[in-house]
């Protein structure tokens, strides 16, 4: 007998579920908390898995493949979305044939992410029907749920989870067999899948008429549950809150939704009218609270439960008492922690973009650095410097050389923009230089484009592509420079110095990210030319390639402590008895060598003379 | 059937998933319902990392409750203090003796914390604390990095499990290579826990 029961995180549940449901193609972009669905998914051997330039491409594809009849899915981050929301609205207006999800990991608490975004709300806007489970065992129960909803009601289904549904493990259930599996055929329908204002009028009806049907489909879901206890108080709750509101109003009568759009309007009604006191516990926006009071019903929420941030038991039993709706902490009192030292996430011992930072931190000071200059010293925030640089960033590991030691990075806004930020504050007359750094990856996602108007445009912009050969920050995903698919298998790989040099960028170099003085001399005549200009940056992530060197020594009498290599902000070099010191378990060293390339003693090296 | 609130607190790299891993699905398979929950954050790049554990009944929150926590394992002696706060009344410390100085210390006015310092503040929430040898076990065992497995077999003399139930899921989540030193640093742990228990007890009555 197979074993059923396993302890899965709710991305594995939701991969296993697509899995059973039938799924065909996946797509996806990689994205905290979302990556790992896709991962999963490409363990199964009859699943077309792939790993997309970006989610709008992930979403175009399985949308291609659900015209065909098929199941399809693509899995994304909440900002992932975003980028995706074109193809999102577009699928809602077409619907499809076979069944398509598409998964949006939200990240409330921004655990690693550079915005908090409550995506419920495409749910609405796009008028597409929504699912969230509460825990892995419903994970993988509601991909079958959503994959029959898509192809009963021909809409798009979004099912949504958060950081806690997607990377906390629970017990799971997993029976039956894979089905729902279908031979692809394209069947013409031109005024179903063709978008032209005649056609699309057509489509915007049906969508209208399929929400009243699913408004009365969602009364009956068999996941949404009331629960009957104490009726002085009833908590209505979705996702993981329901988790953290089962914890805390332990007595409490509890209606668990499970379909949070629409929203179950008469199940909510009887529920009301069960209890004395109707409240929504729910993260990030006041969505059901809303959905709620709009039903006419008494309700509170978000005037107790934060409505910025992750929640935990700890913020919905605090905002509760001070609500008075919970008579007494069952926790003592916190005690004011000792003051400790944090501990922020670095760029790792041998990274490729260590040296590149710290250049553009050099170039682009806004106060000196000068030896001896403390490492902790900050940035003066104010005017750049002028003849300094502006760095404009992106989205990747990279985004930590912000932190003090490096402080090289003025901007980092989304995936892709630090070409086009930079091309405008070029045109809006600023007198610095301004470079842009992108990651490989960021920049086949949403970079080329941008490359291309700065081109057209007549641009100056220097654009350093740091090529570490990965999506390093997400857990080492593959992409289309790497020649490698998402099932690990050969395929070709997109060149980024003839890509830049095909859009029509002539002064395109490559540099040695290990190479500190040329990359330093590179960008200093690229910032000096009138034209476009492309520095890729090349070095592999030390943790993809597991590099491994002889770990490099300080020599103690050719120390000065001037202390230049800790600016670089390599966790593995640090202060002891004033002399800079360097972690052997931690240095990759002859892999490296960047530190004793900033060393003006030359006091570091593999031999310690 | 007891309730069980764990918390794993140590730095990226050092194997605090794998541990909670290990517990979590010890836990199952020994009849419990239980859920974990990691954050992460960005520590592949040499953050705190945190793992909860909660076996139960019926286990809702993922997340363990401030003040409610049974077994707070330090991998790292600064983590330990940082999270000492999750600590219910009576709660066990478990703390390897294991420093990884952050470079925020550098040129900041908050030092890191000496052993002492991290018993004081731990002392606050409870007075079950107790200090392994981690990185002793782990050069003797010939593994280093057998340290989680050090810890998990401290833990395992408080949960009244047979050992068989924790080497078998060790060795199903090992590499063979690792198998040996890690079953050798499981049982050294356990070892290192009955010793301080029974020399604890003993200094009580």
């Amino acid at each position: 007998m197979p074993k059923t029961i396993r302890l899965l995180s709710g991305n594995e549940a939701l991969a296993l579920g697509a899995y059973h449901a039938g799924v065909k193609v996946a797509a996806a972009y990689p994205g905290t908390p979302s990556t790992e669905i896709l991962e999963a998914l490409a363990t199964f051997d009859d699943v077309y898995v792939e790993w997309s330039t970006n989610e709008k491409v992930a979403l175009e594809v399985a949308l291609g493949a659900a015209y065909s009849g098929v199941r399809a899915l693509a899995s994304m981050k909440h900002v992932g979305l975003n980028v995706a929301s074109d193809p999102f609205f577009a699928a809602s207006t077409t619907g499809i044939v076979g069944g398509l999800v598409v998964i949006s990991c939200d990240d409330p608490g921004e655990h690693s992410s550079q915005g908090e975004q409550d995506n419920r709300h495409y749910a609405k806007f796009a008028k597409v029907p929504m699912l969230e489970p509460t825990d892995s065992q419903e994970a993988f129960e509601l991909m079958q749920w959503a994959f029959n909803i898509s192809e009963e009601f021909d809409t798009p289904v979004l099912l949504r989870s958060t950081t806690r549904i997607s990377h906390c493990k629970t017990v799971v259930n997993a029976t039956g067999e894979r089905s729902g599996l279908r031979q692809a055929s394209f069947k013409r329908s031109p005024s179903k899948f063709v978008m032209v204002p005649t056609y699309a009028r057509l489509r915007r009806q049906a969508m209208e008429e399929r929400i009243v049907k699913l408004r009365s489909y969602v009364e009956n879901f068999p996941l949404n549950e009331m629960l009957l206890a104490d009726r002085k108080l009833g908590v209505i709750s979705s996702g993981v809150a329901y988790q953290y509101a089962r914890e805390v109003f332990k007595d409490a009568s509890h209606l668990k939704l499970v379909t949070t759009y629409p929203v179950p309007a008469e199940l909510i009604r009887r529920f009301a009218r069960e209890v004395e006191r109707v409240i929504v516990v729910e993260e990030l926006d006041p969505f059901l609270e809303e959905e709620v009071r709009c039903l006419g019903i008494p309700v509170t929420g978000k005037d107790f439960i934060p409505i910025i941030g992750e929640l935990n038991p700890e913020t919905v039993e605090s905002g509760a008492i001070k609500a008075g709706i919970l008579k007494t902490a069952t926790i003592s009192p916190e005690k004011a922690p000792q003051q400790l030292p944090p501990r922020p996430p670095l760029l790792c011992p041998g990274c490729p973009h260590s040296a590149t930072e710290f250049a553009l931190r050099r170039l682009g000071f806004y106060s000196p650095t000068t030896p001896g200059e403390l490492p902790a010293e900050r940035k003066i925030p104010g005017q750049a410097k002028k003849g300094g640089l502006i760095v404009t960033g992106d989205i990747g590991c990279y985004t930590l050389g912000v932190y003090a030691p490096l402080l090289a990075l003025d901007t980092t806004a989304c995936m892709g923009a630090s070409i086009g930020q930079a091309l405008g504050l070029e045109k809006a007359g600023v007198p610095n230089k301004v470079v842009a750094i992108i990651g490989d990856s960021t920049f086949l996602h949403s970079g080329i484009t941008s490359l291309v108007d700065v081109v057209y445009n007549q641009g100056k912009t220097t654009v350093i592509i740091l090529d570490n050969g990965t999506t390093a920050m997400t857990g080492h995903q593959g992409h289309p420079g790497m020649g490698i698919s998402a099932k690990g298998t050969k395929t070709e790989a997109v060149k980024l110095e003839e890509l830049a040099r095909g859009i029509g960028v002539r002064d395109v170099n490559v540099v040695n990210a290990f190479d500190f003085e040329a990359i330093e001399s590179t960008i200093r005549r690229c910032v000096e030319t009138d034209e476009p200009s492309v520095i890729v940056v090349r070095g592999a992530c030390p943790l993809h390639v597991r590099a491994s060197g002889t770990p490099f020594k300080v020599d103690a009498e050719k120390c000065d402590s001037c202390f230049a290599c800790l600016r670089l902000g390599c966790p593995a070099i640090s202060i002891a008895e004033d002399k800079a010191r360097i972690e052997v378990s931690l240095c990759i060293g002859s892999a490296c060598t960047i530190c004793a390339q900033v060393c003006p003693q030359k006091a570091i090296g593999e031999v310690a003379r | 059937m007891r309730n069980v609130n764990a918390l794993m607190v140590g730095v990226g790299g050092q194997g605090v998933v794998l541990a909670s891993d290990i517990m979590a699905e010890v836990g199952m398979n020994s009849g419990y319902d239980v859920k974990k929950s990691d954050s992460l954050g960005m520590s592949q790049r040499g953050g705190s990392v945190v793992s909860h554990v909660r076996w139960g009944q019926k286990v809702f929150s993922p997340m363990v409750k401030q003040g409610e926590v049974d077994f707070l394992l330090g991998f790292e002696q600064l983590e330990a203090a940082r999270w000492a706060p999750y600590l219910k009344p009576g709660g066990v410390a478990i703390v390897a003796d294991v420093v990884i100085v952050p470079v925020s210390v550098i040129g900041s006015s908050v030092p890191y914390p000496n052993q002492n310092e991290v018993k004081n503040t731990i002392s606050r929430y409870s007075d079950k604390i107790y200090f392994i040898p981690a990185n002793r076990i782990g050069l003797e065992v010939g593994n280093p990095r057998a340290l989680n497995m050090v810890m998990l077999g401290c833990l395992s003399v408080f949960l009244g499990l047979e050992a068989e139930a924790w080497t078998n899921n060790i060795c199903q989540h090992l590499n063979a290579n690792f198998v040996r030193s890690s079953l050798e640093a499981f049982s050294r742990g356990a070892a290192e826990a009955r010793a301080m228990t029974l020399s604890k007890a003993q200094s009580l009555s």
